[in-house]
């Protein structure tokens, strides 16, 4: 922590930043570094994911056909539970807040770093280890209970590797508790001055809420997963009926945390897109407020909701129809979001840069998911299309349509100041159309087979299912060719790309007052807030407040 | 071991600031423990609700005087931690030493009556998974409450076992004068920690130990 001498020499000609600050394997493994950790993070997710994909891709090559002739059931139901696990813990969960949250939120609020720097990085070594458990299942033979390890299958009926994958579970608990923990701290006391709570970007608010969630659902996951792992070793227990247990409990348990962490998925991608939508249309974000406190909304009334999951599972009618209730209710917390980005579009000045396609590409899907998640919430329905393709068309499409699609957005936006460096447009609004037409044409047939009772979880089906299935699996292979396209011309301009000026989009964030990538310290001076987030002028008020159209100009870098 | 230089870390403004971090972030971490134990308590309710009978034939097996005095051991443990904390803020260095020490003293001691019961326990036959005999009726029940008394128990004393280790570690630091009514963070957040444990033990106690008193 001996680099003050770097604040020292500030006339920044020569750019020092994080990148270029310190060399070698070890200055990177022992960082402690915000914007280090995040690009950590970074890595390990695109591995996992690109993990977690392959497996889908198993999965849609066996669906080609009604029947089952490239795998075996049982190697179908691994590959669907590998996919359902990496995927959620692995990739979703820690997405945006590992690797954009850590790089940007900072940044955004004019703080050094987080509250709590090496446990910042104690998180990802403690990813890292739960990763490695989740390697050695993958090559060990795998799990079969499905990601939600019903019990008693999970207990008493499975002899694949439910341990080993449930400690790499509870092992990455941790992580997200402390980046959540470490989150929440830092956003009520690392604020710059000025820097009020009404004044904070959008990201900010979901983030924190995200943290929130993360640091009240987890825990109970932990200790859910531990009291299956103790009835699977000892053969004593409360989940399973033979031993006197209730398996509805551990439902009941299970989704307690894992509802909720639907929207620790989804709820940082809706900041981005309230991030990318006022840049992009240079105008105020409409109705801040709401969109601020729609984001608490939503993390409160998840919590009271988990009982959706369990509609026909044998729960007493009176609580189901409170669940169902109370998950209608939490459409208007996301409805309000919709609206107001929409309504913020409205008289904007729309360019279509790659990340405004992505979070264009937000707002429709995430609605197409989010209004089928009302058929879903409605008791009569749900026990129709119950554990059928339309549930996996739902999720995909506000998981895969929503977060997914915010997350590339987020990850072009911030990538001139995490790498310094511009990405080829052409190729990525290539890639954003690609993802964007692959991705419908694999998951909105699900939603007509799921309609029509193809039931999710068999590797074989009707022969009638066949033709939307082979769309579904053309799509999928649309949706890889767009996944790759980015891995491979990112990496390719991180090299050879333009070099980014400070602040490429003209936008209001702090994080863009300082020069890309940013210096180790994040800002020569600390940066004093006056004016309110996404300022910039408009029709109404051409002027205003903008003989500095950011925050408080530092000393405007000219970087490259 | 960088910041014993400067007890201020590089990313804060003032000892202010560094101080109230650390406070903020150790409720925060409180609160997770809450959710924690908050599954095993919902568990508790559901199975007491289910078998009655069960329960209150298992709480009557419990060493209840151990029970008790261990609870009394834990309150006073929490005093001389308090003590020590008040002794890092006014600068009290006995205050301070002695308050850590005989506060993890009293927490071996808990331990050492635990491990008593816990023994004694296996003797009668009634740990659920390993050895677990029961002859007499509502033995579903029972086992089930053995089992929850050893899991949350057993939670509780890891907690109290990590507790301990973290007062050494501290009582150390704090031998080297390393703590001052200027900078004592990490004497405060270990007191906060300690006396949670201590909480969840105040309602283990009466849950497990007091089902049925008219015995």
């Amino acid at each position: 922590m001996s680099s003050e001498v770097i604040a020292d020499a500030k006339p920044p000609e020569v750019t020092v930043n994080y990148l270029n600050e310190k060399y070698g394997l070890k200055s990177w493994l022992l960082t402690t570094d915000h914007k280090r950790i995040g690009v950590l993070y970074m890595i390990s997710i695109t591995l996992m994911f690109f993990i977690g994909g392959f497996f889908a891709v198993l999965m849609r090559l066996e669906l080609l056909t009604p029947q089952g002739d490239l795998v075996t059931a049982q190697t179908y139901n691994k590959l669907f539970t590998m996919h359902g696990v990496i995927m959620v813990w692995f990739f979703l969960i820690p997405s945006i807040p590992a690797v954009l949250g850590n790089f940007v939120l900072p940044l955004m609020i004019g703080a050094q770093d987080v509250a709590f720097p090496k446990l910042n990085l104690l998180s990802w070594y403690i990813y890292v280890v739960g990763s490695l458990f989740t390697f050695y299942v993958v090559v060990s033979g795998g799990v079969d209970t499905g990601w939600t390890f019903y019990t008693p299958f999970s207990t008493a009926g499975s002899n694949t590797h439910v341990i080993a994958t449930t400690c790499g579970i509870f092992i990455i608990g941790f992580s997200t508790i402390i980046s959540g923990m470490n989150f929440i701290v830092t956003v009520h006391k690392m604020r710059a001055p000025g820097l009020t709570w009404f004044r904070l970007p959008l990201f900010v608010w979901s983030l924190y809420a995200t943290s929130v969630i993360m640091v009240l659902a987890t825990p109970v996951l932990a200790v859910t997963l531990l009291l299956l792992a103790v009835e699977r070793t000892f053969h004593v227990g409360i989940f399973d009926p033979a031993l006197g247990g209730d398996p509805l409990l551990f439902q009941h348990f299970f989704w307690f945390y894992s509802h909720p962490a639907v929207y620790i998925m989804i709820l940082p991608g809706m900041g981005v897109v309230s991030e990318l939508i006022p840049t992009f249309a240079r105008r105020k974000v409409f109705g801040y407020n709401f969109v601020a406190f729609a984001t608490f909304g939503i993390a409160f009334v998840g919590f009271l909701v988990w009982g959706h999951h369990m509609f026909v599972a044998g729960e007493s009618l009176y609580a189901a129809m409170t669940f169902s209730f109370l998950s209608y209710l939490v459409a208007i917390p996301s409805a309000i979001k919709v609206f107001n980005w929409t309504a913020t579009l409205y008289k904007g000045s729309i360019s279509y840069d790659t990340p405004m396609l992505y979070a264009l590409g937000f707002i429709g899907l995430f609605t197409i998911g989010g209004l089928t998640g009302l058929f879903l919430a409605a008791l009569g329905l749900d026990v129709h299309v119950h554990d059928t393709y339309f549930v996996i068309a739902h999720f995909h499409y506000i998981m895969v349509g929503g977060m997914v699609m915010a997350y590339f957005g987020g990850i072009h936006y911030w990538w001139p100041k995490i790498s310094g460096r511009m990405y080829p447009e052409g190729w990525a609004k290539l890639a954003a159309l690609i993802v964007f037409l692959g991705f419908n044409l694999t998951f909105f047939p699900q939603f007509i087979l799921g309609y029509l009772g193809m039931p999710r979880r068999y590797y074989a089906y009707a022969p009638e299912f066949q033709v939307l299935n082979v769309m579904s699996s053309a799509g999928a292979s649309i949706l890889g060719v767009g996944y790759l396209l980015p891995l491979i011309y990112l990496l390719w301009s991180a090299k050879y790309g333009k070099k980014a000026e400070a602040n490429p989009w003209k936008a209001t964030g702090l994080e863009w007052q300082t020069s890309s990538p940013p210096p180790k310290e994040n800002f020569a001076v600390t940066p004093i807030v006056t004016e309110p987030p996404y300022n910039y002028p408009t029709l109404e008020n051409p002027l205003k407040e903008s003989e500095q159209p950011g925050k408080q100009s530092l000393e405007e870098v000219p970087v490259g | 071991m960088a910041e014993s230089e400067t007890v201020l870390e590089h990313h804060f403004r003032d000892l202010q600031q560094q101080r109230e971090v650390s406070e903020l972030g150790m409720w925060i971490f409180l609160m997770t423990e809450v959710l924690l134990f908050g599954v095993l308590f919902t568990s508790y309710t559901v199975f007491r609700h289910s078998y009655p009978a069960g329960f209150a034939a298992g709480s009557r097996d419990m060493e209840t005087t151990i029970g008790a005095v261990n609870t009394a051991v834990l309150l006073i443990s929490s005093f001389f931690i308090a003590l020590s904390v008040y002794g890092a803020q006014t600068g009290g260095r006995k205050k301070l030493l002695w308050g850590l020490a005989i506060g993890a003293l009293l927490g071996v001691v808990f331990m050492i009556l635990k491990g008593v019961e816990y023994y004694d326990h296996y003797q009668h036959r009634e740990v659920p998974g390993i050895l677990f005999d029961y002859a007499k009726p509502n033995a579903h029940g029972v086992e089930i409450f053995f089992y929850l008394y050893f899991v949350m128990t057993g939670i509780h004393a890891i907690h109290l076992t990590i507790g301990i280790c973290i007062v050494v570690v501290i009582l150390v630091a704090a031998y080297r004068g390393r703590y001052s009514p200027l900078y004592h963070n990490p004497v405060e957040i270990v007191g906060l920690y300690w006396h949670f444990v201590d909480i969840v033990w105040i309602f283990l106690f009466p849950l497990l130990y007091l089902i049925d008193l008219k015995r």
